[in-house]
């Protein structure tokens, strides 16, 4: 494995694999009496969040807490980056704290690797989202959350997602979550289909490795998976589509709608959801949803990440070509 | 026990000598714990879990009960884990009914330094509290650099540092045997 996790494209076959049986073990801790492993004892690792996030904060600081490690949680607001303060001035000053680790959120696409490759700091760099263009722990925890479901607990340790067919719905434009996906389930043998408005499909999408759609409905019937996405509001300066009403209509997901996918395919979606919006209420609460069951997945994939990177001198090792690569 | 497989290593155990050492550890678990009705055995893996899974089957052909099986991996235990890059993790697998107020006796194929006796005691540590544990391994080879010893002894092996010893299991390796090699010089420009 690299030593910084910047893009879901910087993982092998091999490194992804190995990171979701890492999780398939870190999964099995969770019905210990004592959940926590003594691993990264005496390693100190930054959550540097300069955008709001509930979910993934509150799953790394889960994961590093049960690795033991020591947690400097960073938020922009109320601190000297909202007086102005630049990444670099930031990067430095934790350099100079003694970090270990830093797991950065940023709303500018290319902040954790700005951070990683300025030699402002020395220590493996985590990309926890940045802008529209990464969130790879997001893309492994889904990939988990497949393969756990598809394949199977035990059955899935070294099984790749080779032949599953999973269709992700939304705002492909804004979303780092579907090209974080895009990249990790092609790399592990999944076809994918983006379905989406022709105006939140990004310019350049026919060099992905994915099929694109602008119909849900022709979609649904041939599928292992449905990731619904969130509209980004937050992120669209122009209107993307006429009203929510006939987005909803024409790209979310009804009961209606979920019957027509096969019996076995599960839906999937990261969070937040907007109930009433991509995802009915009835969607959202039924048994083939695995919302919760993606949270809970978070911690275990995260855990493995950080251990891969952070539990030897150098991260894990999965084949000798990956690591001439590197050097 | 990572050293490449030498063409010169000479079996000190061949598979019918395992099998009589490992009914005899079987008898002698029984023997100490009066019946062996609380015993657990956890192999650490790869090799002490075949160890395990064989030595719960000599323990029901005696006591005519089935032993509960385990194994326990101690890879995030160890104190070596900042000398080389971050490993691959194996299974654990505690059996259902848990390790409180158990025997527990832990199965290995070498002991060595006993720093993984260590770590698998700080594990178990966190996975409950056993009444009592024991240690059972195929080869003591010596060399402890922690105060720890095993309770059942396959085989004493007298050996040097310059000396390797590996053991083959047919679940792993195809056949039975215990080989003493000698350690050859790393050449050179290879980690």
């Amino acid at each position: 494995m690299k030593r910084h996790l910047i893009s879901a494209a910087d993982l092998t076959r091999d490194d992804a694999v190995l990171v979701l049986d890492t999780a398939e073990e870190m999964a099995r801790m969770a019905d210990r009496p004592i959940k926590k492993l003594p691993t990264l004892r005496g390693r100190t690792i930054c959550n540097l969040f300069f955008e709001d996030s509930t979910r993934t904060r509150i799953s790394f600081e889960a994961a590093e807490k049960r690795l033991s490690a020591d947690v400097i949680n960073f938020s922009a607001k109320g601190s000297s980056v909202s007086k102005g303060e630049s990444l670099k001035d930031t990067a430095q000053t934790l350099a100079a704290m003694g970090v270990d680790a830093v797991v950065i959120r940023h709303s500018a696409s290319g902040a954790p690797y700005r951070l990683a490759n300025s030699g402002w700091i020395d220590a493996p760099v985590i990309n926890a989202g940045d802008g529209t263009h990464q969130h790879p722990t997001q893309a492994l925890l889904d990939a988990f959350t497949l393969r756990r479901r598809l394949v199977g607990h035990d059955a899935g340790i070294g099984q790749d997602l080779s032949g599953r067919r999973v269709t992700i719905v939304g705002d492909v434009l804004h979303s780092r979550v579907a090209r974080s996906n895009v990249d990790l389930l092609h790399t592990l043998g999944a076809e994918v289909t983006l379905v989406a408005p022709p105006t939140l499909v990004p310019v350049g999408v026919d060099s992905w490795p994915c099929e694109v759609s602008y119909d849900l409905d022709s979609a649904l019937p041939k599928c292992d998976a449905v990731m619904m996405l969130r509209v980004q509001r937050e992120r669209m300066n122009a209107a993307f589509f006429p009203t929510e009403r006939e987005y909803s209509r024409r790209y979310g997901l009804d009961a209606e709608r979920m019957a027509r996918i096969p019996e076995h395919a599960v839906v999937m979606h990261p969070g937040p959801m907007v109930r009433g919006m991509e995802i009915t209420a009835e969607v959202a609460d039924s048994p083939r949803c695995t919302v919760v069951e993606q949270v809970a997945n978070g911690v275990f994939t995260r855990m493995a990440v950080l251990y891969l990177l952070l539990g030897g001198n150098e991260p894990a090792v999965t084949q000798p070509s990956s690591r001439t690569e590197e050097k | 026990m990572d050293a490449p497989q030498q063409s010169d290593a000479r079996p000190v155990l061949e598979g019918p000598d395992i099998a009589r050492v490992l009914t005899r550890i079987a008898h002698e678990i029984v023997e100490r714990a009066k019946g062996a009705d609380d015993v657990v055995l956890l192999g650490i893996p790869t090799r002490g879990v075949f160890l395990a899974r064989r030595l719960a089957e000599k323990l029901e052909q005696i006591t005519g009960r089935a032993t509960p099986v385990g194994s326990l991996d101690i890879t995030m235990y160890r104190d070596d884990l900042r000398l080389r890059p971050a490993r691959a993790l194996a299974r654990t697998d505690i059996p259902g009914d848990g390790i409180d107020r158990c025997l527990v006796v832990l199965v290995d194929d070498v002991l060595f330094s006993g720093r993984t006796i260590r770590a698998a005691l700080d594990a178990l540590g966190d996975l409950g509290r056993p009444r009592a544990v024991q240690l059972a391994v195929l080869v003591d080879r010596g060399h402890r650099e922690l105060p720890i010893r095993a309770d059942y002894v396959g085989k004493n092996l007298p050996t040097s540092l310059r000396e390797t010893v590996k053991v083959q299991l047919s679940e792993e390796d195809g056949r039975d045997a215990v080989l003493l090699g000698v350690r050859e010089p790393a050449p050179t420009g290879e980690k």
